[in-house]
């Protein structure tokens, strides 16, 4: 071992996000002080990113099997089958801090990042989604943000090749100095195709593969699991440089590789690059990884052991190969002009030895390094149960069809459309349902069926109640999936928390995965993937709780699909569900009542009940019984009504029959609920349907007319609710918007 | 008809055009890669869409120069139809087998949606399936699609009926001018437009507007 020339000071310690009692567990672990470059390799390794030592205990509590699941959690993505060989393998992950720090790059790589996940695996991306939250509209940096994250999104994704079908987009303070970019993204591939991380064989060779290794993202992870202070702006260097044309190369080249049979094991480098993975080959194979660093193919001149296990260089990948293809494979890589270099093998004495100019820079046990990183049971205190808001006690409008007009236009409500018509959603030809749906929806290329996704998440929810809140975004989403007629097979989850060694926030996580396994075990929806994003912290106060959800369900003929605008005049209006005009937490108190320090409870989430409702809209759906389908979530049923009308230009006449005051019930975000359309003739089956499956259901409406009237309310034109739910986000971001 | 789809380095919508060709012809389609320097004996050549060379330096500017790019000129001499569509188009018109350029979009952002074409001439051979004056639904998604040329040309262009497809009902995505969505070249079989008829052959893409494109093709070689 070289000796150091930097001395590892409690400074440097700290400096690698290291805590003192984690720099004794490697002390003792290896029995002597640490090479510079081995403090990276374990500051690299031991982060929150990386080894999800706060979370852990919590993620096992998670169900992750079920008959369809192929592979759940540890992989790149997890893997479900949807019949007829195939495989749909997906993963959603954050890349906030890069994102607030560099919003172009920071969003462009948290795209290519995860399309990496999805193809490291075999599969060929056919849809990405995005769950977006930015700070308050009015805050100095949120039009920046904005603006730089959805073009560095549509950047990646357009060239890539993939479309960018649906998400999220919220705004609220407490993203201010921390927004969120959860990526999503799912692949194609065959059942019996699937390629894992695990390396088998010693002595086989180590190969490098696709754009080359610069300076950049050094310490990326590491800087992902700090709290954001005064001079975040100064960490720009750590955010990573993206090449969606390297992407796309790349791609191409690891599918024709993966078709010839060379590779053994493959594993993209992420977050840690070169470190993580090759240690994570290892770890798992329970292998040793001897890499010569000198045969690493660099970019810039002169980068030392340190810099080049810890860059996040983007587009690369690590394979072991069959070394009786090695020619085969450099052929291919020639072919699409990528770099390819043999920088290691596999051995068998389970240690991770790094050399450069013939040193040993590094030498760790590298099972210690990947499986056993420290854990931590950390304290928590569960959020106080809030009080419920009973339906009368919330503040009436002066009039509920001007309040509805409001509500149509606030920066929540309005539509996504000036950011998804940057991002290309039809590339592939298979788009059945784009942006603006309740899910989105792909059909399987070539094929009858097809496939949703959806990508829920009710922030304020899971901030009131944690355990009610994580219920609810398995729930909505499980909803969403529902409302296009899919059947929902599995999740993904993104935990976005702020500082876990607080005790309160500990507890919101805590919270929320409790919820996230509850509702997931109850609708059968197991969690198959995620990623953990803790310390989304300013100058010490976090974010509220956002543990996103990514639902993937499958139609088993896509033509068979619900769609949300209506189809025709003069067609019944039904509400499916129950409801109870419940106010808490919902868009109207806050926004429209004024209501913004609402600490009441959200809709509680009556699992059984979503269930049984779900399952009988899906049954009609598929008897194509349904013209219109909508599930009902933040805005309530008035609301859901207005999208619905906007999108087909067709009005509607409401009479609810209903003891609720009007505003209770045409705004309160009950659960389990869902707006269906039918020709008149056939409403009168459909309710004894309905009855007879034990579904509540009510006649509300008919549709018609180029106004939405709600008897007791203003009428308003479909005119004037179209330019109020177009006009806020152009006009914002145009820097003509009142705030 | 035979046709052959030429992949560039960063071509992604090759699979789609691949898969319309086969579903409207009947025949498999080949793909050729672009460091071939001969094409197949076929009807019809089409460089599909994408961000062929990453966008870097100017849209197609790089694919322009590639080994393929003689023997689709010579093709072209030949009288073989050449289709560019989107990234195509760029690069036809880099190659210099079109007249123009694409530019930036005026507003400066990548858009993707659907728009309103007007065939402009419907005696060409990319057009005839359709009738003079008709308007049709299709999608655009580009960053580059903001046709321009000289005054010189641009009467040419619109003397000679060689802008075949217009942007109508004030729907131009990107600015181009008058509203241009796809020219001919002086022969009439050389073609290049913006829009993606390909992403419009099928039910599920919301209607089949664009299959009449492809029909025109198999109609004149036939």
């Amino acid at each position: 071992m070289i000796p150091n020339v930097v001395p590892v000071t409690p400074e440097l310690i700290a400096e690698h996000g290291l805590k003192p009692d984690e720099y004794q567990r490697i002390l003792d672990l290896i029995g002597r002080e640490p090479t510079l470059t081995e403090l990276g390799i374990f500051s690299a390794m031991w982060n929150e990113h990386c080894s999800y030592k706060s979370s852990k205990k919590w993620l096992r509590t998670l169900p992750t099997t079920g008959p369809r699941v192929i592979c759940g959690p540890g992989e790149n993505a997890g893997v479900v089958d949807i019949g007829d060989g195939q495989a749909i393998i997906f993963k959603m992950e954050s890349h906030n801090h890069p994102s607030y720090i560099e919003p172009h790059e920071g969003a462009a790589t948290g795209v290519g990042g995860i399309l990496r996940d999805v193809f490291t695996m075999g599969a060929r991306p056919v849809a990405a989604l995005n769950a977006l939250r930015f700070g308050a509209p009015e805050h100095p940096r949120t039009r920046h943000i904005v603006s730089g994250v959805v073009a560095g999104i549509g950047g990646y994704g357009n060239s890539f090749g993939v479309p960018t079908i649906g998400g999220e987009v919220n705004f609220d303070p407490s993203y201010n100095g921390n927004c969120l970019v959860n990526a999503f993204a799912a692949g194609l591939a065959d059942a019996d195709k699937i390629f894992y991380s695990e390396a088998k064989g010693v002595g086989l060779p180590i190969v490098y593969l696709g754009s080359k290794t610069g300076r950049d993202g050094i310490h990326g992870a590491t800087m992902a699991s700090a709290e954001f202070g005064e001079g975040t702006e100064e960490k720009r260097p750590t955010v990573q440089i993206g090449d969606p044309f390297s992407e796309k190369l790349l791609l191409e080249a690891c599918l024709e590789l993966m078709a010839s049979g060379a590779v053994i094991a493959i594993q993209d480098m992420g977050a840690a690059g070169l470190t993580c993975s090759a240690v994570e080959m290892g770890a798992k194979g329970n292998l040793g990884v001897e890499l010569d660093l000198d045969k690493v193919p660099c970019r810039e001149d002169g980068m030392s052991a340190y810099e080049m296990m810890l860059s996040e260089s983007q587009e690369r990948m690590l394979m072991v190969l069959d070394p009786a293809r090695e020619k085969d494979a450099e052929a291919i890589f020639v072919k699409w002009g990528l770099d390819f270099a043999i920088i290691g093998k596999t051995t068998d004495d389970l240690r991770f030895r790094v050399r450069r100019h013939g040193d040993v820079m590094a030498d760790l046990p590298i099972k210690e390094l990947g499986d056993q990183a420290p854990e931590y049971d950390r304290p928590w205190i569960a959020t106080a149960k809030p009080e419920t808001l009973s339906p009368a006690s919330a503040p009436a409008p002066s009039d509920v069809g001007e309040a509805l007009a409001r509500l149509i236009g606030l920066p929540d409500m309005c539509s996504r459309r000036w950011v998804w018509e940057q991002y290309d959603h039809l590339i592939q030809g298979n788009t059945a349902v784009g942006p603006g749906g309740d899910a989105a929806v792909i059909r399987v290329e070539r094929q009858k069926k097809g496939l949703a996704f959806s990508l829920d998440v009710t922030p304020r929810y899971c901030a009131a109640d944690p355990v009610e809140g994580g219920k609810q975004a398995v729930a909505e989403c499980w909803r969403n999936l529902t409302a296009v007629g899919a059947e929902p097979l599995a999740i993904t989850d993104n935990l976005n928390f702020g500082n876990p060694e607080k005790p309160e926030i500990m507890g919101q996580l805590v919270g929320c995965i409790q919820g996230i396994g509850e509702a997931s075990r109850a609708l059968d929806f197991p969690v198959v993937s995620g990623n953990v994003s803790l310390y989304n912290e300013t100058n010490g106060k976090g974010i509220l709780p956002t543990p996103t959800i990514g639902g993937v369900g499958l139609l088993p003929d896509v033509a068979q699909r619900a769609t949300i605008p209506f189809k025709a005049e003069g067609e019944a209006i039904i509400l499916v569900g129950e409801t109870k005009g419940h106010l808490g937490q919902s868009i109207y108190l806050r926004d429209i009542a004024g209501k913004s320090d609402d600490k009441s409870a959200p809709p509680p989430v009556n699992l059984a009940v979503e269930r049984r409702n779900g399952d009988f809209v899906r049954t009609e759906i598929r008897a194509g019984n349904l013209t219109a389908v909508h599930d009902l979530s933040d805005g309530g049923v008035f609301v859901a009504l207005a999208e619905m009308a906007i999108a087909s230009g067709i009005g509607a006449r409401v009479k609810p029959e209903t003891a609720l005051p009007l505003h209770a019930w045409a705004f309160g975000e009950d659960q389990a609920r869902y707006l269906v359309t039918m020709p008149e003739k056939d409403a009168e089956s459909f309710m004894a349907r309905a009855a007879q499956a034990g579904v509540p259901a009510a006649r509300i409406g008919v549709t018609g007319g180029s106004e939405l009237t709600l008897a007791g309310a203003t009428p308003i034109s479909l005119v004037e609710l179209g330019v109020a739910h177009e006009g806020w986000l152009p006009a914002y971001m145009a820097e003509g918007a009142e705030l | 008809m035979k046709s052959a789809v030429v992949v560039f380095p960063g071509s992604n919508r090759e699979r789609d055009m691949l898969y319309a060709l086969e579903l409207i012809t009947g025949v498999k389609p080949h793909a050729v890669w672009h460091t071939e320097r001969d094409l197949p004996d076929v009807d019809l050549v089409v460089l599909p869409g994408g961000f062929s060379y990453g966008d870097y330096l100017r849209t197609g500017a790089i694919a322009a120069r590639g080994n393929i790019m003689p023997a689709i000129a010579k093709a072209a001499d030949r009288g073989v139809r050449i289709l560019g569509v989107c990234n195509g188009f760029q690069i036809l018109c880099e190659a210099g087998l079109l007249p123009g350029v694409l530019m930036r979009n005026a507003g400066l952002k990548f858009v993707c949606r659907h728009v309103k074409l007007q065939v402009v001439n419907a005696e060409t051979d990319f057009t005839r399936k359709y009738e003079r004056g008709q308007v049709w639904n299709c999608p655009v998604a580009h960053g580059d699609g903001n046709y321009f040329t000289d005054t010189d040309t641009l009467a040419r262009l619109e003397g000679e009926g060689r802008v075949a497809l217009r942007y109508a009902e004030g729907t131009n995505p990107n600015g181009s001018l008058n509203d241009i969505a796809g020219i001919l070249n002086e022969r009439g079989n050389v073609f290049g437009l913006m829009p993606h008829p390909e992403n419009m052959i099928e039910p599920l893409n919301g209607a089949t507007d664009g299959r009449a494109l492809f029909e025109s093709v198999l109609e004149a070689v036939a």
